[in-house]
């Protein structure tokens, strides 16, 4: 029996890594400012349904919402072992909080079609809100599996998943088709093979061509995603005109989150009693907490 | 301007038929936005012979608690409570929801904010009601939806302005835990339990957990350890101080993601947050996520050999040094003078 799985995915600023000036004056992230990454969940979501896959058949899709950048992410996929990466990607689409964001991914999911699993990463280390994947599910009127550690075994119609909850796991059968959220032990991510890395490094999707139809009065658009999709390049990608959504439930305008107000992390500017290194230093510490009445 | 209702609900999880802490410390601050709301707090009680539940939610201050009581409902379930809650939700529109943080918190709340198109904040470490202009708007009495986000690099400050429902999870610890001092009059209000084909599709062949043997929370002196420690086998030093002078040893998020200590050790916004008597943060940096863990503890003694990190920000007491040379000598000072 195979199965057609859609993973989410998601380009990341490296959060871990911040420097420079990253905050626009509104309180939005310019992300352009920061190096961008695969968000480390996500890829392990990816792992999951590509080994799925390996063992049973079927196909797996890569999905994500982005800027044009965020093709890079699609190719990672595609280097991983993906068999199709789709963008959905609009200027429209900008500002989405994890509401508009799953309303998009939602009506994307249903052009997709028929499938059997959606995986997604827990949460993405940008927002850490783990929001996206439920509500996405609640939207397609799916069951979720949340915090899965490990699928135990698929049938026909029903996978046995193990989920990680307070202080231990339990055990779920769920029917297909579901949406699971994975968290970072449920498997290692393979490395690019050299060979897909060959194959797929001139992919470009859509808004990639339309970029070099810009630069160059010799190209036309047209031709370009023909001669790509010939070749198996064409990384499809979805604009607001290609899905049936409500404009008014996309992007910033269908966000009901708004920044308030970003204020810098400003320190107490702390006055503390400087206590030196060494045992008399120490041993004066050790006094001043007998008088805190903490020790004694 | 649409008149909205001024109810604070409070969703009650529980396992095994026990609520978590964690809903009795938002009931507490639920009372507190209530009141400033000059409206309502009602809890919600999902589960099986949840009665007693029920009513303790009186001791803080509820004034109803909505039931729904059904051997089905034992365990949580994602698409059976969903469906409740999606469908109390959409009936009666409260003005804020809050939920724990928790595995159960986390896997339910979205749904609901999803269904009922409501905004949604994670990991809240603050909630306030305010008056708030934005956009050359004037909203009156928004509920202010506070976290450190993007990194730790900023506190930021969220609202819902536009929508009737307002929801934010908040992890356990991070409000404090208030009863009354004597019961309100509270109304149990049952409502009928309508299961549907899914449901019993679903089914939770085995779960294992395992008590909490830390507790942290109450634990009068923590001993933490940032990822300056260097090495799990590092940790072994604070454990040993820890035993001495009689506490828990915690950990970082950057400990617990390198592996130095297991996560149920985790103090943070992503963590727990505590109060204890004494802190002692052992090469921690202070990132902002993890202050709000542990800021409101009574006396901060941070050891880091880096002068400028940010922890000496909020301590009492600073030693700038080596961690490994000095909790030894801490020891040694600390049993001669108290023999």
């Amino acid at each position: 029996m195979s199965y057609r799985s859609i993973v989410l995915v998601k380009q990341v600023p490296d959060t871990a890594n911040i420097s420079g000036q990253v905050m626009k004056p509104d309180g939005t992230v310019n992300r352009a400012m920061l190096p961008a990454i695969f968000n480390p969940e996500d890829k392990v979501a990816l792992e999951l349904a590509l080994q799925t896959r390996d063992k049973n058949g079927g196909e797996v899709i890569a999905l994500t919402m982005g800027p044009p950048k965020a093709s890079e992410l699609l190719r990672e996929c595609l280097y991983m072992g993906a068999d199709r990466g789709i963008l959905i990607s609009d200027r429209k689409f900008a500002g989405a909080d994890t509401l508009a964001t799953s309303y998009v991914l939602s009506e994307a999911i249903k052009k997709i079609g028929s499938f059997d699993m959606i995986f997604a990463g827990r949460q993405a280390i940008d927002g850490d809100t783990a929001q996206v994947g439920p509500q996405t599910a609640e939207k397609l009127n799916l069951p979720q599996v949340t915090y899965a550690e490990k699928i135990i075994d698929i049938t026909k119609n029903k996978i046995t998943i193990r989920r990680k909850i307070d202080g231990g796991h339990e055990v779920l059968e769920t029917p297909l088709p579901l949406l699971i959220t994975v968290i970072k032990d449920a498997a290692t991510p393979r490395p690019f093979k050299a060979t897909r890395v060959m194959a797929y490094k001139n992919a470009r999707s859509l808004v990639e061509l339309e970029k070099m139809v810009e630069g160059n009065t010799l190209l036309y658009l047209d031709d370009l995603i023909e001669e790509y999709t010939s070749k198996s390049l064409f990384i499809e990608t979805l604009t607001m005109d290609e899905l049936a959504v409500d404009a008014n439930r996309c992007g910033l305008h269908g966000s009901p989150t708004k920044v308030f107000k970003i204020d810098s992390v400003v320190l107490g500017g702390g006055e503390h009693i400087k206590i030196e290194p060494t045992k008399e230093g120490l041993g004066q510490l050790v006094d001043k907490l007998m008088d805190d009445h903490i020790f004694g | 301007m649409e008149k909205f209702s001024n109810e604070v609900w409070v969703f009650v999880e529980q396992q095994s038929g026990n609520a978590a802490d964690v809903s009795f410390e938002l009931l507490s601050k639920g009372r507190k936005l209530a009141e400033i709301l000059k409206g309502t707090l009602k809890s919600v009680v999902i589960g099986s012979d949840m009665k007693k539940v029920a009513e303790k939610t009186f001791q803080y201050g509820a004034k109803e608690c909505l039931l729904v009581d059904h051997p089905e409902l034992k365990d949580y379930k994602t698409v059976p409570y969903s469906r409740i809650m999606n469908e109390l939700v959409s009936k009666h529109i409260p003005r804020v929801v809050l939920y724990g943080a928790s595995f159960i918190g986390r896997d339910l709340a979205p749904r609901v904010a999803s269904f009922t198109r409501s905004g949604l904040t994670a990991d809240c470490t603050d909630l306030q009601i305010s008056d708030v202009t934005y956009l050359r708007q004037d909203y009156k009495d928004l509920l202010l939806q506070i976290r450190p986000a993007f990194g730790g690099n900023i506190i930021a400050t969220i609202i819902t302005p536009d929508v009737p429902i307002q929801m934010a999870t908040v992890r356990e610890g991070v409000m404090e835990n208030v009863p009354l001092d004597s019961p309100v009059k509270g109304k149990i209000v049952e409502i009928p339990y309508t299961s549907d084909k899914i449901d019993t599709m679903i089914n939770i062949i085995e779960r294992h957990q395992e008590e909490n043997k830390v507790n942290l929370k109450s634990a009068p002196i923590i001993i933490a350890g940032g990822y300056g420690m260097g090495s799990k086998e590092n940790f072994e030093i604070l454990y040993e101080l820890a035993h001495v002078i009689g506490g828990e040893v915690a950990g970082s998020r950057a400990a617990v993601d390198a592996g130095f200590i297991p996560h149920e050790r985790q103090v943070g916004q992503t963590g727990v947050t505590v109060r204890p008597k004494l802190y002692v943060a052992c090469g921690i940096s202070g990132q902002i996520q993890h202050r709000a863990g542990m800021q409101d503890s009574n006396k901060i003694i941070a050891i880091n050999n880096d002068p400028e990190a940010p922890i000496f920000d909020v301590c009492h007491y600073g030693i700038v040094g080596d961690v490994m040379d000095i909790i030894p000598d801490f020891i040694e000072v600390y049993k001669h003078k108290l023999k």
